[in-house]
């Protein structure tokens, strides 16, 4: 098996291991259940808001995990380890969005199914909601990511990473929520750039977290 | 031929020069003993061999691969000790024998299989050094690897040090109490 591949597998089982991958996905339900006892029981107007309404659900659940997802790594000396046995701290932090997404993305498409159902969702509605999220939710990773790896060293970063990510996940939002016809290209290909991007924001931030 | 070699190196952290002009080598069988006060820059001047600090003149040579053993245990704190050891050894290319090799010259062989979290700070400095013997890395870089051993563990690192440098393999180890070896000295 390749350094990588164990790596992947090491977060993978860090994160359901210690039900950090269950938390968002509580969380994602959780703020489905408000907008019905906010809203009120009109069906119509939830069918109508629900497709944004778990975008923002989805948003805010990513923001759980990113501050677990690099601190302990470096507290624990585990990033220097790896770096010294020659991994890029572009190749573990590539290693480190695989796994993030692995424990955030298909749980969050699972739970998107009971929640469509709280806010009344037809379903074309419900599987444009989900190609949605198949597309988008590897940028929110990466976007989680590069957070981290950016606020890592940084005291009380918890407020911080909300502010920070937040903003920059609003194209997401607005193209995973529109149902325009080029909407979905357009999600495609902002998760594309911050996925691509994300590793070498992220390693740049390890190693000037370093020295 | 493990080597490694350090020319001219400074070292500026936190707005204080810790040392310049530093020049060593080190070549098979070799270990050094670096000394010096607390903040002297004995953990940077590791870091720096390792490569993990850039030094801001001068240049690192290695040859041979590194590990090293600093306060950080980097053990999965869920896993088992064998586990996480295991990890490691296998992304260093060796087996589950390396791990067995290094937890029973370390004497942890017998708490193997207890989670990392529940291991005492002396076990844990004993785990980090068989982290490195099984690493099979010609390059040892130690830091303060007798700090919360008692006499038994110290006997062991002793030996297992001089295993290595009897082996072939260089050694530089930082610590402010004697490692029960005869190595160079360097006060910083």
């Amino acid at each position: 098996m390749s350094p990588f591949a164990r790596l992947v597998r090491r977060d993978l089982a860090h994160s359901f291991a210690h039900g950090g991958a269950c938390l968002p996905l509580v969380f994602y339900l959780l703020v489905a259940t408000l907008f019905p006892f906010a809203i009120g029981p009109d069906a119509a107007l939830l069918a109508k808001i629900g497709s944004g309404a778990l975008w923002t659900a989805a948003l805010l659940a990513a923001l759980l995990p990113v501050e677990r997802l690099m601190r302990p790594d470096i507290a624990s000396g585990v990033l220097d380890q790896l770096a010294i046995r020659g991994q890029s701290d572009e190749s573990v932090a590539a290693a480190k969005l695989v796994a993030h997404w692995l424990s955030f993305g298909p749980p969050l498409m699972v739970a998107t199914l009971p929640a469509a159902a709280l806010l009344n969702l037809d379903g074309a509605t419900l599987a444009r909601l989900e190609i949605g999220l198949l597309i988008g939710t590897p940028g929110l990773a990466a976007l989680g990511l590069a957070v981290a790896a950016l606020t890592a060293s940084l005291r009380g970063a918890g407020a911080l990473i909300g502010l920070v990510m937040l903003p920059l996940a609003v194209p997401l939002l607005i193209f995973g929520a529109s149902s325009g016809a080029g909407a979905l290209k357009l999600l495609a290909a902002t998760s594309l750039l911050f996925v691509a991007g994300a590793p070498f924001v992220a390693g740049a931030a390890l190693r000037a977290g370093r020295s | 031929m493990t080597r490694l070699a350090l020319e001219q190196v400074a070292c500026f952290r936190g707005g204080r020069l810790l040392f310049e002009g530093l020049d060593l080598a080190l070549t098979p069988g070799e270990g050094m003993l670096v000394t010096g006060a607390n903040g002297a820059g004995k953990s940077s001047l590791l870091r720096i061999a390792a490569g993990l600090l850039v030094p801001m003149t001068g240049r690192v040579m290695r040859e041979g691969g590194i590990a090293l053993s600093a306060e950080a245990a980097a053990l999965d704190e869920d896993k088992s000790l064998f586990a996480a050891l295991a990890f490691w050894a296998q992304l260093d290319g060796q087996g589950h024998e390396a791990v067995a090799l290094g937890l029973a010259a370390t004497g942890l062989a017998q708490i193997a299989e207890v989670p990392v979290r529940l291991l005492s700070t002396g076990q844990r400095r004993r785990a980090t050094l068989a982290r490195v013997i099984a690493s099979g890395a010609g390059i040892w870089l130690l830091d303060e690897p007798a700090s919360g051993l008692d006499a038994a563990s110290l006997d062991e690192l002793a030996a297992a040090m001089a295993g290595h440098l009897a082996g072939g393999g260089v050694i530089l180890a930082a610590s402010h109490q004697p490692l029960g070896l005869e190595m160079r000295e360097l006060t910083l």
